[in-house]
């Protein structure tokens, strides 16, 4: 089979350990901490208050406005508070809502199949996915909602499962096309339909051999679908770059898929599209893959959103006494945390716990114009030159002459460089102090 | 469970094993290859120029870095040893020492302290020193001694290329090949010049597109000449055989710091410095052209730079 790529990008060692590992369901712990923001945009609105009794899957905060998304709760419980905590992405406190499991955890509307969900016209899928309050779950968590209702003038020819999983370490997504890869396409059907899109291509790494094997066994089944495999590197799984991979076609600078007809969307979240609309049920669980050298019970494990890291490491093994480094995501462009409170919210593919041997303190030293960063920039930028003019506090002419905006922070550049300069750093403050500015 | 301090950065979290000094301290170690063969072909006394130039570099380096107020334990970062060793092998093998530390001296502090250090250099530091010496001490540094395996009376005054320049007599492929011919104590084999250049292309160290654009060039610029006058210029295979070429097309192009950083940069940068090569062999006062070659191309290197930017994804240019 042709193996589709894209220019530039590493091979950093890949450590998917886990993806022997089947998805076992984590116990509710006891307590649950679910921030109001686990999206792209304004934070929902609670509605509940301190001493309500929630059941499971009751929705307990309400999208604000058009880009948000609906929270509902993960089981049933007690409202205890409405507190600001730790978040893992925010990395400022943000405001929870705390629960009480009773333990029973009973729902609020039992998922039943809904009739004739397979001839749901495309409002009746966005209506059920914005209810279910499902967002992108490879990551940057945009509600996707919003991205299956483009304008008018953007009409979609393609949808992209994203099945590459680049990151190293995360095996979820992988886990799930092998377990339940008929329910993944069914869910690229439901959006496929509320696209009227005329072909879905389900893309994957060649790493990840069985899940495309499963994939395969299946897609036969579907109108319009395909499998393609793409080249094991690291950024595949981004979305220009995969649309590059498989398309040839280039989201225009500042653009999106849509401005090419594309649709990006991951494997979990086109499961939860799935469960949404055949089911009606909310998200309120999803795959993550604990992992790295400092944990016990590395595997993939579907767990209650809510679950304090710590919960999720305890439940699992515990976690080996030196670890240093704990990473919501994967080890490319996950979050380094500042404690183990933080909870897994509806972004979080991957707990990652390192122990000093993998998360090492680097020094930057000069810069030496070996080039490495130019040649592994996915984007076809000049890392160095933006580093240099960030540095010097040039914000604008970084924009201007080198594309600052267009940095979409993979950090191939940080990983090859030999200088150990941090890149990702120097762009991510650039890109703030020019907001600032503006 | 007590609370640790984790360690806080941006991402990405892990990170390549390569470093500055890991590349630097290979480079230092191919270059075992040219230097072993200035030992076989002219004795032990290169040795010691080769000590004392890469001694008064990292010497000289820390003096400045403590100066600068900077960490002085990067005069061991392996770059300013690659530039005394690599100065020490454009000389002539019997350079007086104390004229080699003073060339090395001068390439660190002029060429590279003075620009802020490693990485802010414009020009070779290796080949700044090359010119300075060769300005200050024109003798010394035109003075060749013949190889240890040559015929005890063989006539010695001059290197291949000025032997053709100025009495048109063509030395053996095989000599320039291997080395058994006079020059500068590192320049002589092609041979071990290809093997260290090749294990640096192998680790990655070195684009290939620098040394290949380079020597095609010359090639190509040198065979023109010779198409046109087999009498008067030598042929291109001779071109790219003797001289300096090789030690320049695999150690002194190559620089990451001063040659361009977009591969198309690169072959742009090692045609324009091929040409200068046949440029000066052919048409100067003088019979070689790498050190001039590139350091010509070293102050054109932003602006190469600045035309071969790669299109971003995305972008549309007219």
């Amino acid at each position: 089979m042709a193996k589709y790529t894209f220019p530039g990008g590493i091979h950093p060692p890949y450590h998917k350990v886990t993806t022997g590992k089947a998805i076992e369901r984590l116990q509710v712990p006891s307590a649950l901490f679910i921030p109001l923001c686990q999206h792209t945009g304004k934070p929902a609105k609670p509605l509940v208050k301190r001493g309500d009794d929630v059941k499971k899957g009751q929705k307990i905060a309400e999208a604000d406005g058009f880009i948000s998304a609906n929270i509902h709760a993960p089981t049933s419980g007690k409202i205890r508070t409405i507190i600001e905590h730790p978040h893992p992405v925010l990395l400022t406190s943000s405001p929870v809502i705390v629960i009480e499991p009773d333990g029973k955890d009973e729902w609020f509307e039992e998922p039943a199949e809904r009739a004739n969900w397979q001839e749901s016209s495309p409002e009746d899928i966005v209506s059920a996915v914005k209810e279910a309050g499902i967002v992108g779950l490879g990551g940057a968590a945009f509600p996707t909602h919003v991205k299956l209702s483009p304008p008018k003038d953007k009409p979609i020819d393609t949808v992209i499962i994203n099945g590459a999983e680049c990151e190293p370490f995360l095996t979820a997504d992988d886990r799930i096309l092998q377990e339940r890869a008929k329910e993944v396409l069914l869910g690229a059907y439901l959006i496929k339909k509320a696209l009227g899109a005329g072909r879905v291509i389900v893309a994957i790494e060649d790493n990840k051999p069985e899940a495309a094997g499963k994939v395969s066994e299946v897609i036969g089944e579907f109108d319009g679908f395909e499998l393609k495999i793409v080249k094991t590197k690291y950024p595949e799984g981004a979305e220009k770059q995969l649309i590059k991979a498989l398309t040839k076609r280039e989201v225009p600078r500042g653009g999106l898929p849509m401005d090419v007809k594309c649709l990006v969307q991951n494997v979990q979240t086109a499961l939860a599209i799935y469960e949404a609309v055949r089911y009606g049920k909310p998200l309120i669980e999803r795959v993550l893959t604990l992992s790295g050298d400092g944990a016990r019970g590395a595997g993939n494990y579907l767990v209650r959103i809510g679950t304090k890291f710590l919960d999720v490491i305890e439940m699992t093994g515990g976690m080996e006494e030196k670890v240093v480094k704990v990473i919501n995501g994967g080890p490319m462009m996950g979050i380094a945390q500042y404690t183990l409170d933080v909870p897994v919210i509806k972004g979080t593919s991957g707990i990652l716990l390192f122990t000093h041997k993998t998360a090492k303190k680097f020094e930057e030293y000069n810069c030496i114009r070996c080039s490495k960063c130019v040649d592994v920039c996915p984007m076809g930028l000049l890392p160095l030159m933006l580093v240099e003019y960030v540095k010097a506090g040039r914000y604008f002419d970084a924009k201007e002459k080198y594309g600052l905006l267009d940095c979409i922070e993979c950090g191939s550049c940080a990983y090859a460089c030999p200088s150990k300069i941090n890149h990702v750093q120097w762009i991510k403050y650039g890109k703030q102090e020019l907001r600032r500015a503006s | 469970m007590s609370e640790p301090n984790f360690i806080l950065s941006v991402s990405p979290h892990i990170r390549t094993s390569e470093s500055v000094k890991r590349v630097m301290w290979f480079t230092v170690f191919t270059l075992l290859f040219p230097a072993a063969g200035a030992v076989y072909f002219f004795g032990f006394y290169p040795i010691l120029v080769m000590l004392v130039s890469a001694a008064t570099a990292v010497v000289v380096e820390a003096i400045f870095l403590k100066l600068r107020g900077r960490d002085v334990s990067q005069c061991l970062d392996g770059s300013a040893v690659i530039t005394g060793i690599l100065l020490a092998l454009t000389l002539p093998p019997r350079f007086p020492l104390w004229e080699a530390a003073l060339g090395s001296a001068f390439a660190i502090v002029f060429a590279k302290q003075f620009f802020g250090g490693i990485g802010q250099n414009i020009f070779n530091p290796a080949l700044i020193g090359r010119a300075f010496l060769m300005a200050a001490f024109p003798v010394d540094g035109t003075t060749w001694v013949p190889t240890r395996l040559m015929a005890p009376d063989t006539f010695t005054g001059a290197t291949p290329l000025a032997t053709f320049k100025f009495m048109k007599v063509l030395t053996p492929y095989k000599d320039l090949f291997f080395g058994n011919v006079s020059g500068s104590m590192g320049e002589t084999s092609a041979l071990l010049l290809i093997i260290g250049g090749l294990i640096l292309i192998l680790k990655g160290y070195v684009d290939f597109r620098l040394p290949l654009s380079y020597i095609a060039s010359v090639f190509f610029f040198g065979g023109i000449m010779w198409l046109i006058n087999p009498a008067k210029y030598p042929d291109p295979l001779f071109h790219i055989l003797s001289g300096g070429l090789m030690l320049g097309a695999f150690y002194m192009i190559t620089d990451m710091v001063t040659s361009p950083i977009t591969s198309k940069g690169r072959v742009i940068y090692g045609i324009f410095a091929g040409f200068f090569v046949v440029l000066i062999r052919l048409f100067s006062g003088y019979p070689e052209g790498v050190m001039f070659s590139i350091l010509i191309m070293n102050t054109i290197r932003p602006w190469i730079d600045r035309l071969t930017e790669p299109r971003i994804l995305g972008e549309v240019r007219r």
